[in-house]
């Protein structure tokens, strides 16, 4: 909301009949707001408290008791010799895949909101892989990288990367594994940052880069030293949802490698779901879970940081 | 429209360049999922010839055996049905909410605002586990309600912040004026701040729907039997038996669910996006 709108608005909150029960803003606000918070409380907040207590005891799928037994969970995950693997599987897998995002993100958005001919065909084909259910996705993402009936091996041994006959296993080595993980994800998540970076890049005002345009600034001094500085807000949100949304994301690597080959590909979201309700071990999956929220804590933080900042400006 | 606009030849060269390597990068997983889906079996699993040529001529025999053979489109309308009752549940509860975080709310609003927002950054991945211990303690699990009660828990985030944007750009004089004219408050929002907010609330519409269909841990871990399946545990489920992938019906499935959802989508998206601009220049 910008200065004109907010006195707008104020100039005409001048004293007000309370003619209505619900004319009264003391009243009508928190009324308005119980129901969301309320159903909030229920299904998001009582559910995050209930894990912090799973996961600070040792609570099974088959057993309805809850002992307490402190760290001794969390003890227990961390010891887990898988447990350095999937945590750093995390990491890399959502590090890599988010830069690729923003950076992929960022062109595609300058190119969507540039006039050419079939853009309403490549915009549909852009947004195919965010419309897609995922796990659905990832199945074709499975048979494009089978390991004999794949395409690629066809381009491969086009090219001579593999000798004629020969194939690349996608899936089945670790390295190649997480590369198509990554992949994956990237090409899943590139819709939606594309989308808010297009929301982002239409809100900023023509005349600011057609005034330098005037100036004699040229295409890409435009592009670093106004559009790119004046999109880097929305760039960040666009990056948060991307993290958070694959940090926590299990979807690609369950139905693509299951956390194979070994778990080479195993991510936290993942091996908290083989634990929890695979295994049985709810408590053990808990932990694992929550290992997660301190970053997620740290995102939050960030983005409200954000938030905060645009308002003031 | 902010984006630098090339003018000159090898600007417009570039953007075409870009659009059509994009183009490749994100469609070619459904071209590829295409020509599977009209392959005879006999020609599934040859490597001798291009991939990209059919050797027998294309059938449709695995797109029906999907519809008639399996409970495909029985997955399709617990989809349909999770999907509107979510949405009615999301517009239900944060219209008033967004309306109260636009107009009305003090320091103590921006609070709890902040906190809705943050809701939606707790993932699935650190509810689920406790969810599926409630959804069996109220006597939900196997059904497609348990997904219903639980779906709103990260819709209404993000169809709040987003309303609460769409109705911040509509002016306030225009319900000011309505309750000069005797309305009371809630007639005088009814009668015209909504039908302003049509346009907004139609967006969030669809990112609710679409992001219902995205969710593949709930439905896993909280539905077993496949009548109560949603198309994204229920597809896996039926059609990988073990080993065997029945490749062309899987393909088939996710391309009948993906294209009409990102025809919605590509109409909508224009909308979306011009209604955040809207709100920019007016704002």
């Amino acid at each position: 909301m910008t200065v004109a709108q907010r006195s707008a608005g104020e100039i005409t909150m001048g004293p007000r009949r309370e003619r209505y029960l619900l004319d009264r803003e003391r009243l009508l606000g928190p009324a308005l707001m119980a129901p969301a918070v309320v159903y909030l409380i229920l299904v998001v907040g009582y559910p995050l408290v209930l894990a912090f207590l799973y996961a600070f005891s040792d609570v099974t799928t088959g057993s309805q008791s809850l002992h307490f037994v402190g760290f001794q969970t969390f003890v227990a995950a961390v010891k887990d010799p898988v447990f350095l693997t999937t945590l750093r599987n995390t990491f890399v897998f959502t590090a890599i895949s988010q830069a690729l995002v923003v950076i992929l993100s960022t062109v595609l958005a300058f190119v969507l909101t540039a006039n050419f001919h079939g853009r309403w065909f490549v915009r549909f084909l852009v947004l195919l892989p965010w419309t897609t259910p995922v796990a659905l996705s990832a199945v074709i993402w499975l048979w494009m990288l089978d390991s004999i009936f794949s395409p690629f091996d066809w381009f491969a041994q086009l090219l001579g990367i593999v000798p004629p006959g020969g194939h690349i296993v996608f899936l089945g080595q670790s390295d190649l594994a997480m590369g198509s993980v990554i992949a994956l994800q990237t090409w899943r998540i590139l819709p939606l940052a594309t989308v808010i970076l297009m929301a982002g890049l239409s809100a900023i005002p023509a005349e600011v880069s057609d005034a330098a345009e005037v100036d004699g600034a040229g295409f890409w001094r435009r592009l670093f030293g106004i559009t790119l500085p004046l999109l880097s807000p929305v760039m960040t949100v666009a990056l948060l949802f991307g993290i958070v949304f694959t940090f926590t994301d299990m979807a690609a690597v369950f139905v693509l490698t299951g956390g194979g080959p070994g778990n080479a590909t195993q991510v936290l979201a993942s091996w908290a779901f083989y634990k929890g309700i695979s295994g049985g071990n709810l408590a053990v999956g808990a932990a694992d879970a929550l290992i997660m929220f301190p970053v997620l804590l740290g995102l939050a933080v960030i983005l409200l940081r954000i938030a905060s900042r645009a308002e003031v400006s | 429209m902010a984006a630098a606009q090339p003018r000159t030849v090898r600007g417009r060269a570039a953007i075409y360049l870009l659009a059509i390597g994009f183009a490749a990068f994100s469609g070619f997983p459904f071209l590829w999922a295409a020509l599977t889906m009209v392959r005879q079996d006999s020609d599934l699993y040859v490597t001798t010839h291009n991939p990209f040529v059919l050797a027998k001529p294309p059938t449709l025999g695995h797109v029906t055996d999907l519809l008639r053979n399996t409970p495909y489109l029985q997955f399709i309308l617990n989809n349909i049905v999770i999907g509107l009752a979510t949405v009615v549940i999301t517009l239900a509860l944060s219209l008033p909410a967004a309306y109260a975080l636009a107009r009305l709310s003090g320091r103590w609003g921006e609070k709890v605002g902040i906190a809705i927002f943050l809701t939606y950054l707790v993932p699935p991945t650190l509810l689920f586990l406790p969810l599926s211990r409630l959804i069996t303690v109220i006597g939900l699990q196997d059904s497609i309600w348990s997904l219903v009660v639980v779906y709103p828990g990260f819709t209404i985030p993000l169809s709040t912040w987003l309303l609460m944007g769409f109705l911040r750009s509509i002016p306030r004089d225009i319900e000011e004026q309505a309750q000069v004219d005797g309305y009371s408050r809630l007639g005088a929002v009814v009668r015209t701040v909504f039908p302003l907010a049509l346009p907004g609330i139609f967006t969030v519409v669809v990112f609710t729907f679409t992001l219902t269909m995205q969710d593949f841990i709930y439905a896993l871990a909280f539905i077993s039997s496949s009548s109560s399946m949603t198309v994204s545990v229920g597809v896996p489920t039926v059609l990988i038996r073990g080993d065997v992938f029945y490749w062309q019906s899987l393909m088939a499935s996710a391309i009948i669910v993906a294209i009409p959802v990102a025809l919605l989508y590509n109409v909508f998206l224009g909308r979306f996006i011009r209604g955040f601009t809207l709100g920019a220049v007016k704002g």
